[in-house]
């Protein structure tokens, strides 16, 4: 390609800020989880999130061309410039919510960048292989983790199925294929998400079989995240994460 | 562990162990030790272990606005590694015949102490290279010398930990230095922090050796190898040079340097403050703990769901055992 489609730039975008955002929830657990040992699993999970934003900005500021680098991607973009799925900025909630919401989104992430390590751009193949052995891991982890507390006690079964509950209307998002990618899809850049549905779709219904909770018939599906209508929550984690970078313009940390 | 050894034997066996420490030999969990010396460690490294755990609160501060993701990312990875000496070093504790749990309740309790520099606040965003630089870095001189402790798991802990702080260290200078070569705000940022850590951070190192209650002890036992005042004063020697490497001043308008003996000598360290912060009434004493004793509480739910499962799992292992082995024919060859 001689100059880069202009919908790559929008993908790549789609891809880092689900990560970026929540590597960012994740990152607010230190020090506040329930044992120890996920102190330290979801402090490593929020940094593979963040070292995968890290990498898929790099390349989005590259191709943009403009002089934007990851951090001027990530510290002085609005949140209407945001496209992560809104399931990425809701609120951690207690541990079940930030629990389903990894394996959630964490199922979707090892079918995307599982898919993406075949794509016909060799930059976004590279990171997609160091990613997707992350986010196995993650989905593990998550995995266990839902089976223990849907299937641990009266409280953890109740407090894990609200989770699904609350969560469940905002997963149908990350299946919508946005419309701008389909060239992208058709040169084998990028992934036509709504293909992993079904795949994802099977592996949940086992987890949730195996941790007796049920998944929700009927809901309507939140969407607007990849377009960058994002719920009211993205405001506020974005003027915490941005205000030490946002009150020193041009500085070098 | 059900009957006393007569005493004849117990002044004989500490006097065998004292000559192992004499002779500098490694004291493992096994061997016998006097009940002093297991108490004094249990103390010392559930101290430590406590001390790793509440030191993620003032740095977990500041990760969700690390002002770059390269920053965010190394904090993140120091927090973590923060979380995983404390796992370590209770393991290590396990060693002495003690409870993780035990000791964790101890902390929540108000029962056991921790490094009392987390009883301050970070307030900017130079306070993570002000606690990289200053904080880990007293705690590299304190574990080097513990790295030759005679108790073997501690000292063998103190070797691996010792390789982790000293890279975050390393980001902590290099945060305060890319800091101090800045914009004047971000000048002025390190040297608001280096004026609030630096007399904390020389309070690490505990009393003067004349005030230090278990100093003694810890020494003759090969605990402690060096004393605070020995090791305080190695800190100000190395950390004087690094501060004027920056173009930062230490905030202390008496430092000078002694010919004769080649230390930096500083001002009267406040103690009145040392013992207060001690004593739980430090800016940060009631946040720290009510943090912890928080995420203990809002997590019982978790690990007891972790427990239940875990004795579902079990029970349906031995059941489908037992089906198992009632179902197997006799003389079938695969339990043979």
């Amino acid at each position: 390609m001689s100059s880069p489609h202009p919908a790559l730039v929008p993908a790549l975008l789609r891809i880092a800020d689900d990560r970026l955002i929540l590597g960012h929830r994740t990152s607010e657990w230190c020090g506040h989880a329930p044992i120890l040992e996920e102190d330290i699993a979801l402090a490593n999970i929020a940094l593979d999130l963040i070292g995968q934003a890290n990498l898929v900005l790099q390349y989005a500021g590259t191709v943009e061309g403009a002089g934007r680098d990851e951090d001027t991607l990530a510290f002085f973009r609005e949140a209407i410039e945001f496209r992560n799925a809104l399931l990425c900025e809701l609120p951690k909630g207690d541990f079940g919510v930030t629990i389903v919401r990894h394996f959630f989104h964490g199922l979707y992430s090892v079918l995307q960048w599982d898919a993406l390590t075949r794509s016909t751009d060799q930059t976004l193949s590279g990171i997609a292989a160091k990613a997707l052995k992350e986010s196995r891991y993650h989905v593990r982890h998550a995995g266990e983790w839902v089976i223990r507390l849907g299937d641990g006690t009266e409280e953890s079964h109740r407090r894990a199925q609200e989770a699904v509950d609350a969560l469940w209307p905002y997963t149908g998002e990350l299946f919508m294929q946005p419309a701008d990618e389909a060239e992208l899809v058709g040169a084998g850049v990028a992934t036509d998400v709504s293909l992993l549905e079904p795949s994802w779709r099977t592996q949940v219904d086992e987890v949730m079989r195996r941790a007796t909770l049920r998944v929700p018939d009927g809901v309507w599906m939140q969407r607007g995240g990849r377009d960058g209508r994002h719920t009211e929550h993205l405001g506020h984690l974005l003027a915490e994460m941005q205000i030490v970078a946002r009150s020193h313009p041009g500085a070098q940390w | 562990m059900t009957t006393m050894p007569p005493v004849a034997d117990d002044s004989a066996r500490l006097a065998a162990f004292e000559a192992r420490i004499a002779a500098d030999e490694s004291i493992e969990p096994k061997d016998w030790m006097p009940e002093r010396y297991r108490a004094q460690l249990i103390r010392m490294m559930s101290q430590h272990a406590h001390s790793e755990v509440v030191g993620m609160l003032p740095e977990g501060n500041w990760i969700t606005r690390a002002p770059s993701l390269r920053r965010k990312m190394i904090l993140l990875a120091k927090v973590q590694d923060e979380g995983g000496h404390g796992l370590y070093i209770y393991c290590g504790t396990e060693t002495l015949g003690v409870d993780r749990h035990d000791l964790v309740q101890q902390l929540l309790d108000g029962k056991a102490k921790y490094s009392s520099i987390f009883n301050y606040p970070t307030l900017s965003w130079a306070d993570m290279g002000a606690i990289g630089w200053l904080v880990d870095g007293a705690a590299i001189v304190n574990q080097t010398m513990l790295a030759k402790a005679s108790y073997g798991p501690y000292a063998r802990a103190m070797v691996r930990i010792c390789k982790e702080e000293n890279f975050h260290k390393k980001q902590g200078y290099e945060i305060m230095a890319t800091l101090a070569r800045g914009t004047s705000a971000q000048k002025a940022m390190a040297q608001e922090s280096l004026n609030r850590w630096w007399w904390p951070s020389l309070m690490m190192f505990g009393p003067h050796d004349k005030d230090s209650s278990n100093s003694d002890e810890l020494m003759r036992w090969g605990i402690k190898r060096k004393s605070n005042d020995e090791l305080r004063q190695r800190f100000i020697n190395l950390t004087v040079a690094q501060v004027q490497a920056i173009d930062l001043t230490v905030p202390d308008p008496d430092l000078r340097f002694d010919e004769a003996t080649g230390n930096w000598l500083t001002g009267p360290i406040d103690w009145d403050e040392f013992w207060r912060v001690v004593k739980g009434n430090g800016p940060c004493n009631s946040e720290r703990l009510g943090a912890r004793r928080n995420a203990h509480a809002e997590g019982r739910w978790v690990r007891e769901a972790a427990v239940a499962f875990a004795e579902k799992q079990q029970r349906d292992n031995r059941e489908a055992t037992e089906k198992q082995q009632m179902g197997t024919p006799l003389g079938d060859g695969a339990s043979a």
